[in-house]
């Protein structure tokens, strides 16, 4: 009899152990999608879109140059900076810190951008 | 072009007007740079399309040389898919030159990113010009990912810093700048203190009348600094050379022909033999402008400039490869 209720109780504890697990999961693929979609920034036509970022901390952020023209990444504070991006050639960044991270094009200095990490 | 009939677009691939075919026709006459003839300390620059109606007294000077600029070697988009044959046609233009030009200045964007193989191409295709020597400036594209170091390796001319030289032909004094370098977020081309000094000193000793010719990459003066076509502290440099009676300052970049005069200076921009540019301001962005395969010609050139020693100017005239 004793065997039996701690069984139960195990079983009921696994349930709600895998329970907690699928809600995990569950948000952490709601979290992946939503970076996928908020966390490229396009280069084209001379401008980064968006100019500005903002975004949790912990997320990737890509770059894709749209461009026919290269371009490259630079942090304004020397934080990341990448090789020169040819047309449809991409450069992401890890950004872990708060902070704001302003950026430009080390070829054509006239565009800039930034990114907000909360 | 006779036969229009003929030279009707049969594949358009990139729906951009542009047919193979008609595209590698038209390649028979496109490449572009400028014929300077420097003529009574005037210099004067002629496009190479315009050789055929210059006459032999304006195409002849003391001192006659050809600027090429931003041949971007590795492009290979729409605006032009053959950057080798235009610069190729180029070279074919200035060996057409009844006086063959003493040399060429490159005024920069030899390569488009850097790679050796793209420097490697246009060094081939330049070996097949009459005028053997070549004087190079940087431009930003030919500085990627090793501050230059590749360039300077290349075609350093017992240059200082990051490139910077001058140098002396028939009584003119020819000052190659580099303005492409650290550039920071938000500004223009920049020649930096050291630079400055450097030139504040190259040119203290020279007399007057000496016919100054500057030539850098990006224009040392204001064209439209919304899209970084200027330089921050050409001011400064500018402010050095006040004292010469002549300065003809040579730029590219813009990939466009542009011309002004302030006061001793006369600014040129030099067309690109790679592809042409918006005017300023007239075109969201400054991207490669995409023209009728027919138009090509016209806005792509070579700048070719006559010097007369003795008198008192320089005459700078642009010629498309038209």
């Amino acid at each position: 009899m004793r065997r039996s209720v701690s069984i139960a109780v195990l079983t009921v504890a696994l349930v709600i152990g895998l329970g907690t697990i699928d809600i995990r999961h569950v948000s952490v693929l709601a979290s992946a999608q939503q970076k996928a979609e908020t966390t490229e920034v396009k280069i084209d036509n001379f401008s980064f879109g968006p100019g500005t970022l903002t975004v949790p901390a912990g997320t990737t952020v890509t770059w894709i140059n749209r461009d026919d023209i290269p371009h490259t990444v630079v942090s304004t504070e020397g934080v990341f900076k990448s090789k020169v991006l040819d047309t449809d050639e991409k450069f992401s960044f890890t950004f872990s810190k708060a902070g704001t991270y302003p950026y430009f094009c080390s070829i054509h200095p006239k565009m800039t951008g930034k990114v907000i990490v909360q | 072009m006779a036969g229009k009939a003929k030279d009707e677009i049969l594949y358009d691939h990139n729906h951009d007007g542009i047919d193979r075919r008609g595209f590698l026709k038209c390649m028979a006459w496109a490449g572009t740079g400028a014929l300077c003839v420097m003529s009574g300390g005037v210099l004067k620059s002629y496009s190479l399309s315009r050789l055929p109606e210059m006459s032999s007294k304006e195409s002849l000077g003391e001192l006659s040389f050809v600027q090429i600029s931003d041949s971007h070697m590795g492009f290979n988009k729409p605006a032009n898919p053959d950057v080798a044959g235009t610069l190729k046609a180029a070279v074919d233009k200035i060996n057409a030159l009844s006086a063959p030009p003493e040399f060429m200045l490159h005024t920069g964007d030899v390569s488009h990113l850097s790679k050796p193989e793209e420097f490697d191409t246009v060094d081939q295709i330049l070996k097949s010009a009459k005028p053997q020597d070549v004087f190079y400036v940087p431009g930003e594209h030919d500085v990627l990912n090793d501050d230059g170091k590749q360039f300077l390796e290349r075609y350093r001319r017992g240059s200082k810093g990051a490139g910077w030289y001058s140098f002396d032909k028939k009584g003119a004094h020819f000052i190659g700048l580099v303005n492409v370098m650290n550039l920071k977020a938000g500004g223009l081309g920049t020649l930096g203190h050291e630079q400055l000094e450097w030139l504040e000193d190259d040119v203290k000793h020279l007399k007057h009348s000496t016919p100054i010719v500057v030539f850098a990459h990006i224009p040392l003066w204001s064209v439209y600094p919304e899209w970084g076509w200027g330089t921050e502290d050409s001011a400064q440099a500018l402010s050095y050379l006040k004292k010469f009676g002549s300065v003809t300052v040579l730029n590219g970049h813009i990939h466009q022909t542009l011309q002004k005069v302030e006061g001793n200076v006369t600014f040129h921009t030099a067309a690109s033999t790679a592809f042409p540019q918006p005017q300023p301001g007239k075109a969201d962005s400054p991207g490669p402008m995409k023209v009728p395969a027919e138009q090509l010609k016209s806005v792509l050139g070579i700048t070719d400039v006559n010097y007369v020693q003795g008198q008192h100017a320089l005459a700078v005239v642009d010629l498309t490869l038209a």
